[in-house]
């Protein structure tokens, strides 16, 4: 026997064979240890997919409603007081020319209950308000039964009923009397969802005529929507405020209701983040698991360890084998979890009818994650594992 | 020689497991190892095998001086030159023979498909061509150590070296056993068997006493 005694690389089939072997005997043992790191990437996908859906459809809903309305509302005077839009206002947005379509609304102090028998404190966060005529046009709102106001009903007692309204006062059909102020009013339309108008989907709307008839109202406007061609909008925004009100346009606050639908994107993001910290910690629980497993693993194995170093395992080749059952072992949970974390998005995503969306670069990093648990989980094992003397791992006794 | 001790102590802590050993194994020799508990015999056979280093003394396995041999190339050694086999055979439950054999050559760095054909090679040579695909708990005892022997010889080592390989089985199987040991050394390879089993001692050419951790007989053909 001459010539360099160098040890024999594993290959990595074979490699991947003795890593296998450790585990082929324990079939229950890997479920439950694999079971743990699947649990937390399923969790870090399902977070990433649920958010990624969210978002999409978001987009989606953004792209429908468009980015085009402006909502333009009464500050505060520089004393401190309410400031108020001019009558005339509506008439002058009109006159900016990249806009298409203006309208008002005015909050009226009065209440909208199902009888007169509600008492008046009970208002369920809705509110009255004027509307003009031409308002679901630029609201780009529906009819979702009944009509909408027009030039007759606008004089009479008729209301038209937001969706979430109509939801809170019993869900009444068009004829059926809703108790208005001090006076019964006739339901004659319920609007569908206004998701960039939700104080108009929580409001009885009633035409200006019959405001000031029956309610009071003094003919200012709370609420202007406007809506102009989508390369303008922040052309008109600039020019707004001097246009409502060319005295005081400090007193005048614009708002784009879209931006509000993103800012509650990003806020749903931030959650995001919180749970992906907890699939994390549900993943590093699962390389406990793994850790535990392996250590147990290496224990019982400490004759097969004395074996495999008489046959001419080298410490490496040992440290090297448990290290690949460990990997194995997280992998198998990383790819479970992969799988089940896409089904949940994709469930999920469905019954909120939303486009299912995982992000391409979790589906890398959350196996990515799952083999790094694992070789930080098997690496201590397989420290031990390859430190063991030969004689005293085969003279381990039996059971 | 394939196998030279010199001056050889083991020291556990106070117990002194060898004394002082000087032995030296032929290539291609038959030498049975007695000796009561305890006397060394385990010890000598890992300290020829490279699985221990010596307290002193040196120790030389086919020319290389295991003392100054770091643990990467001891275990080369022992993948190429050396083929152990125990009293409990150290199977695998659940896995059939060809494959326990063939697993057993992983470290040498031949193809799978060598390995296996070199598996059933010597599956055939101890006798069991007929069990390839037979598992530990189907076999018996005579037929598991032959197995054992079979994944210690089939990479063909020069040096085999086998602790109370009888020990643990009757009369009959102990006698299939020693067949395939004396059937080994007629065709090339050293083995060093420690027994206590004086007939198997008394079919061996060269015969070495232990006690108290010294060789207090070397009898036989040299
Ligand atoms: N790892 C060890 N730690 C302490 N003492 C040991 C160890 N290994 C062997 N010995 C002691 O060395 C002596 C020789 O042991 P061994 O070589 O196993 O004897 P044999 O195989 O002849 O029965 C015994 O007294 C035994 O107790
Ligand atoms: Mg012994």
């Amino acid at each position: 026997m001459t010539g360099p005694l160098t040890p024999a690389r594993l290959r990595p089939r074979d490699l991947a064979e003795v890593g296998a072997a450790g585990l082929r005997a324990r079939p229950a043992r890997v479920v439950l240890s694999a079971l743990g790191v699947a649990l937390g990437i399923a969790t870090m996908v399902a977070v990433l997919g649920v958010s990624a859906s969210g978002q999409e459809r978001l987009r989606s809903e953004l792209d429908r409603l468009g980015t085009d309305l402006l909502r333009v509302q009464p500050g505060r005077t520089l004393q401190g007081g309410e400031a108020r839009l001019p009558v005339e206002s509506v008439a002058m947005v009109r006159r900016i020319g990249p806009v298409r379509a203006v309208s008002a609304t005015g909050e009226l102090p009065a209440t909208v209950r199902r009888t007169d028998r509600v008492p008046r404190a009970e208002t369920g966060g809705l509110t009255v308000r004027a509307a003009s005529l031409n308002l679901l046009g630029t609201l780009d709102g529906r009819v979702r039964s009944g009509t909408w106001l027009n030039a007759a009903t606008e004089r009479y007692p008729a209301a038209v009923l937001g969706s979430v309204a109509a939801r809170r006062l019993g869900g009444p059909r068009p004829g059926t009397p809703v108790w208005i102020g001090d006076r019964w009013f006739t339901v004659v339309g319920v609007l569908d969802p206004l998701p960039l108008a939700p104080e108009i989907e929580r409001a009885a709307l009633v035409g200006f005529p019959a405001a000031r008839a029956h309610l009071g109202f003094d003919g200012h406007p709370t609420t202007l929507y406007q809506r102009s061609a989508e390369a303008s909008v922040d052309a008109v925004r600039a020019v707004l405020p001097r246009t409502v009100n060319p005295e005081r346009p400090e007193e005048v606050e614009v708002s784009r209701p879209s931006d509000a639908l993103a800012a509650r994107a990003a806020a749903e993001g931030a959650l995001t983040g919180l749970l992906l910290g907890l699939g994390a910690v549900a993943l590093l629980v699962g390389g406990v698991g793994i850790a535990n497993t392996m250590v147990i693993s290496v224990l019982e194995r400490r004759r097969e360890i004395g074996l495999r170093r008489a046959l001419g395992a080298t410490r490496g080749q040992i440290r090297a084998q448990f290290l690949a059952e460990s990997l194995i072992l997280s992998a198998l949970g990383g790819v479970a979890g992969v799988a089940a974390g896409a089904l949940f998005t994709a469930g999920y995503a469905l019954w909120r009818d939303w486009p299912p969306v995982v992000p391409g670069w979790a589906l890398v990093a959350a196996p990515a994650a799952a083999l790094g648990a694992g070789a930080l989980a098997g690496l201590y094992p397989a420290v031990r594992a390859a430190r063991l003397a030969p004689t005293a791992a085969l003279n381990t006794p039996a059971g | 020689m394939i196998v030279e001790l010199t001056g050889v102590t083991r020291r556990h802590g106070r117990t002194w497991a060898l004394r002082g050993v000087d032995l030296a194994v032929g290539a291609g020799e038959l030498v049975a190892v007695t000796g009561p508990s305890g006397s060394g015999k385990s010890t000598l056979l890992h300290l020829m095998g490279t699985l221990d280093r010596p307290s002193s003394g040196e120790v030389r396995v086919a020319g290389h001086p295991v003392g100054a041999l770091p643990d990467r190339r001891l275990s080369a050694l022992r993948a190429r030159a050396i083929g152990f086999v125990f009293q409990q055979f150290h199977l695998t439950a659940g896995v059939p023979a060809l494959d326990q054999v063939a697993g057993g050559m992983i470290y040498r760095g031949w193809s799978r498909r060598a390995r296996r054909e070199r598996a059933a090679a010597a599956l055939d040579r101890v006798g069991l061509g007929h069990r390839l695909r037979h598992r530990p708990h189907e076999l018996s005892g005579g037929e598991m150590q032959r197995v054992a022997i079979a994944r210690a010889v089939a990479g063909e080592p020069a040096l085999l070296l086998a602790d109370e390989p009888t020990g643990s089985l009757d009369s009959a199987a102990g006698e299939e056993v020693l067949a395939v040991l004396r059937d080994l050394h007629r065709a090339g390879t050293a083995v060093v068997v420690v027994t206590h089993d004086p007939d198997v001692a008394a079919r061996c050419p060269r015969r070495v006493r232990m006690r108290d951790g010294l060789v207090v007989e070397d009898g036989g053909l040299r």
